[in-house]
């Protein structure tokens, strides 16, 4: 197969420096997914309506099957498995959604995450109202959202106990 | 005990692992040399297959494989009948199963024509381009009675006829009760397709090693153990040579338990063939054509009453769209039929049925799994009667509820288990009164109706009541073993898709065995480590599994307390399990803990007394004799916008009874995503096929799914009535969130446009279907 077309690229995930070769096609969902092995970011969808796969770059939530690998290159990437400093020591977001009961099959949860860090990070104190719309672009087939719009709301509370 | 473990809100075993993206999905296998399939689908719903150049995707570099039926040879077969047609006398069943790979013909748009075998998804995807397929393209059979007209295009040529089943199930006399009626009301009734939309799709991978002479499959499956056997027995393989594990799956719903996919066998045939790892992950596209689907009939449906509103009898007429293949037997139209006859006391019911095949993807239990249709025309019905009567929604309901001193409760015909339709217990005036004061049903009508409607606002009520038949057998089981470390672990065969059985079976043998919750370690799903089992489906899983595990935990807890006993020199009466030790009641001096007493139960000298068993560790089954009926009630306020007609509901609450409550924060998660499900299915989701079969909307951009802003905030409280089929009297809760959702927004929205006299009779239904309904309604009542 021709693999002439290859970029190279370097990009920063979670903290860590990979360089790779990637088919410039290669979306940046399947680059960390099946390529450095981050299986925690999922795809439910494929063409940008579910929010599944969303991750940050640059520390802004984007969806990574919109993107492709090469889109990062030189750039910075956090994923959900990089949202905890190991497993006894949950982000407060994670264990807002624990307590909260704000998962059920978990599989739109990641992306869930990661779109939450960085809006509550300018929305430290949200309403029931703006934390609808920021769920909106995330879909949830079992949920019915009202334990994960409770589980944001207590992940709030919980961050704000933690900074002060 | 020192505290309860059965029955209370314990947060979940399984959170940490799946909120850090540490949980293992199917798509997460990753194997060395490991080869990607992807399927090459007909775009056409009818169609004659007259030829397949695959030779240009062959010689592609990369690709490592291209089957089409022809290649499969003596494995080409029709998929098994899952389910066979009930005992029903003169019933007519014709049997059409799933192909691997379409062979002649195809059948539904999406059914799969080749299987491209390659280096990556990627490079597979791209050889489809390469294949070329003739086809002669053949009318599409979809509309249900112009499918039954004479001279329709057939789906089967060699049946003559689109019929997949005729059902007629009767108790008392329809015709009597006709003749006897003060009023009979007859209408038709509609419910369209929706999809289950999971959001993990579908997705094989499949392993055979050729040292170990094994096949690993990993699969989003319902049903494992199933699968294993089928797949052992299609390939000529033991059941042991063959492991299914369903490891973490993103949501089931139903569609997950149809088996077997074509998929599923060509993925583990190939394997074999090829000798690499395999694996197949659906995208979405796929999804609406290539998983299965439900929930097309039309009913046309009559009751008839006397005038102060009691029931006589129910006929009801229907044609089910059975899709393409039928491979699980008559399971949505029997739940439908048998579901319609709800909480209420209806002497004779004539309903007759006929199953029809289409070229539309193939239909198969979706969360509710045809109980919705019945519900819909039961309560439409008594919405009817009840305006023509001049009596109220909710009083017509309850002198027609079967008293709760009747129970057991025989409504004579069969159900989906091919058990008689017996509901075990059931209480449901006080779940109707608990709605009704939460709602606010009576201050609503009386007076914020009224205010509201002045103010120019459209606001509607609406009340429906449902009956639930759960937990059907044949049975699960359960392998408890205390091990050295004190913990506990626990097997099942059911698969788990986000249901909490990590938890809830947990706190079952936690409550038997005196250890925290988070010390007993649940599998479920892997045939490796649990051999027997049904499946997850049909609201089961906390009935039929949770029971065994209780029985195999009681089994465990009674070898402790005997071994305890002679380490202790204590009767076993006077022994405590508390905290992962076992004690002399008030004594925690004289203890030993539960590591230590599975050690010595499993001694490295001396001998194993006849008779006895090694270590701390039991097996049972549970098989109940038919299924425990769980009920409730659904209530909602809403309010419509005059311009847009787009909904709002304002309040919505569920009275739920499903006997004991083994956590009540899982058992809120579930009713709240299933009234999220049955909201989608009654106003957002519906399944657009044009008359060629072609489905118009297969991408979450244009079948909408509700979001966070879509759906209401869900008040919730329970009524408990044990079953009293099983030891924890437990009955199951899994669908009950969206079964009656469709029969509320149609009462509510009646209610809203009470005064222009609208009559659903349609789900789903979408603000431009609404606008329509009105609209005619409405020049109708202006001639
Ligand atoms: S997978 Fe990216 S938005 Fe759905
Ligand atoms: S928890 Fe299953 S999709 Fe959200």
């Amino acid at each position: 197969m021709d693999r002439t077309l290859d970029r190279t690229i370097t990009v920063k995930v979670n903290g860590r420096e990979y360089e790779r070769s990637v088919e410039p096609r290669l979306l940046l969902s399947d680059f960390l997914r099946h390529e450095i092995g981050l299986t925690g970011t999922h795809v439910g969808c494929e063409h940008g309506v579910c929010g599944a796969c969303t991750v940050l770059l640059d520390n802004e939530a984007v969806r990574s099957c919109l993107l492709f690998a090469v889109q990062t290159n030189g750039r910075e990437v956090a994923t959900v498995e990089g949202l905890d400093a190991g497993p006894q020591q949950l982000h407060p977001i994670q264990h807002g959604f624990w307590e909260a009961h704000g998962l059920q099959c978990g599989f739109c949860t990641p992306g869930i995450l990661m779109s939450l860090v960085p809006f509550l990070e300018q929305n430290p104190d949200p309403t029931e109202k703006e934390i609808r719309d920021l769920l909106s672009g995330n879909i949830c087939r079992c949920t019915g959202y009202q334990k994960i719009v409770e589980a944001v709301q207590l992940g709030a509370r919980l961050i704000q106990e933690k900074s002060s | 005990m020192s505290t309860r473990q059965f029955g209370q809100p314990i947060k979940r075993n399984e959170d940490p692992r799946l909120l850090t993206g540490r949980a293992l999905f199917t798509d997460d296998v990753q194997m060395a040399g490991m080869l990607h399939a992807a399927f090459l689908r007909s775009d056409l719903a009818h169609a004659r297959i007259r030829s397949i150049d695959v030779q240009g995707a062959s010689r592609r570099p990369g690709v490592a494989a291209v089957y089409t039926a022809g290649d499969l040879g003596e494995f080409w077969q029709p998929g098994p009948l899952l389910v066979p047609p009930p005992p029903v006398e003169q019933l007519e069943f014709h049997q059409r199963t799933q192909v691997p790979l379409a062979r002649g013909k195809v059948r539904h748009a999406g059914e799969a024509v080749a299987m491209v075998v390659a280096e990556s998804r990627y490079l597979a995807e791209d050889a489809l381009d390469d294949i070329f397929v003739e086809y002669e393209p053949l009318d599409a059979v979809i509309d249900l009675e112009a499918a039954l007209s004479e001279g329709a295009p057939l789906v089967y040529e060699d049946l003559g006829h689109n019929v997949s089943a005729r059902v007629t199930q009767t108790k008392g006399d329809w015709t009597q009760a006709e003749s006897e009626a003060d009023l009979v009301i007859r209408r038709r009734f509609l419910y369209d397709r929706g999809a289950a939309a999971a959001l993990e799709n579908r997705g094989i991978v499949a392993s055979w090693d050729e040292k170990s002479q094994r096949l690993t499959i990993w699969d989003t499956t319902q049903a494992p153990i199933a699968i294993r056997n089928g797949l052992a027995s299609m390939l000529g393989l033991s059941e042991r040579q063959v492991r299914v594990i369903a490891p973490f799956i993103g949501g089931g719903f139903g569609p997950k338990i149809m088996m077997f996919y074509p998929e599923e066998v060509l993925l583990a045939w190939a394997a074999l063939q090829l000798g690499s790892p395999l694996k197949w992950i659906e995208d979405r596209e796929e999804n609406f054509f290539a998983t299965t689907q439900e929930r097309g009939q039309v009913h046309d449906a009559a009751i008839a009453l006397k005038a102060d509103g009691t029931i006589l009898g129910v006929k009801d007429i229907f044609l089910h769209d059975a899709g393409a293949y039928a491979p699980y037997g008559l399971t949505v139209p029997i739940n439908s039929q048998c579901t319609l006859l709800g909480p209420y006391v209806v002497p004779s019911y004539h309903s007759e049925f006929t199953s029809v095949f289409t070229n539309k993807p193939i239909v198969t239990p979706y969360r509710g799994a045809g109980r919705q249709h019945g519900v819909f025309v039961m309560e439409r019905l008594l919405d009817l009667a009840a305006k023509e009567l001049d009596l109220d929604l909710v009083e017509i309901r309850r002198r027609n509820f079967i008293p709760p001193d009747s129970f057991p409760y025989s409504n004579e015909i069969i159900f989906q288990d091919f058990a008689p339709l017996v509901y075990d217990s059931g209480n449901y005036e006080p779940a109707l009164e608990r709605a009704l004061e939460l709602i606010g049903y009576r201050e609503f009508i009386a007076t914020e109706q009224p205010r509201r409607e002045k103010a120019g606002e459209r606001v509607g009520i609406a009340v429906v009541n449902y009956i639930e038949g759960t937990g059907i057998g044949p049975y699960e089981g359960a392998r408890v073993t205390v091990e050295a470390s004190g913990e506990v672990s626990v097997a099942t065969g059911v698969g788990t898709q986000g249901q909490g059985h990590y938890t809830s079976f947990a706190q079952v043998v936690a409550e038997q065995i005196g250890v925290a919750v988070s010390d007993v370690h649940v599998v479920t799903g892997d045939t490796d480590l649990f051999y027997w089992g049904a499946g997850t489906f049909a609201s089961r899983g906390a009935v039929v599994a949770g029971n065994a595990m209780h029985a195999a935990a009681a089994k465990v807890r009674a070898k402790i307390l005997k071994l305890a006993g002679k380490k202790l020199e204590a009767a076993e009466e006077d022994l405590e399990l508390i905290e992962g030790r076992v004690q002399v009641k008030g004594v925690p001096q004289t203890s030993i803990s539960l590591g230590q007493l599975a050690v010595e139960a499993n001694p490295m000298r001396g001998a194993v007394q006849p008779g006895m068993e090694p270590g701390l560790e039991a097996t049972e089954y549970f098989g109940p004799e038919r299924g425990a009926t769980a009920s409730g009630v659904h209530a909602m306020i809403l309010k419509v916008d005059p311009e847009t007609f787009l909904l709002e509901i304002e309040k919505y609450v569920v009275v739920h009874d499903c006997g004991t409550v083994i956590n009540p924060l899982i058992l809120d998660g579930q009713i709240q995503g299933g009234v999220a499900q049955g909201i989608g299915n009654a106003f957002y989701e519906q399944l657009h096929f044009d008359d060629n079969g072609a489905l118009l909307n297969a991408s979450l951009m244009d079948y909408l799914v509700p979001t966070a802003s879509d759906v209401p905030n869900v008040v919730s409280d329970h009524v408990v009535t044990p079953s009293p089929l099983n030891p924890l009297g437990v009955k199951g809760a899994g669908e009950a969130g969206a079964i009656p959702v469709g029969a509320l927004f149609a009462q509510a929205l009646d209610n809203a446009f009470r005064d222009i006299g609208l009559e659903v009779r349609e789900i789903p239904l979408s603000p431009n279907r609404l606008f329509e309904l009105v609209t005619e309604t409405a020049a109708r009542e202006a001639v």
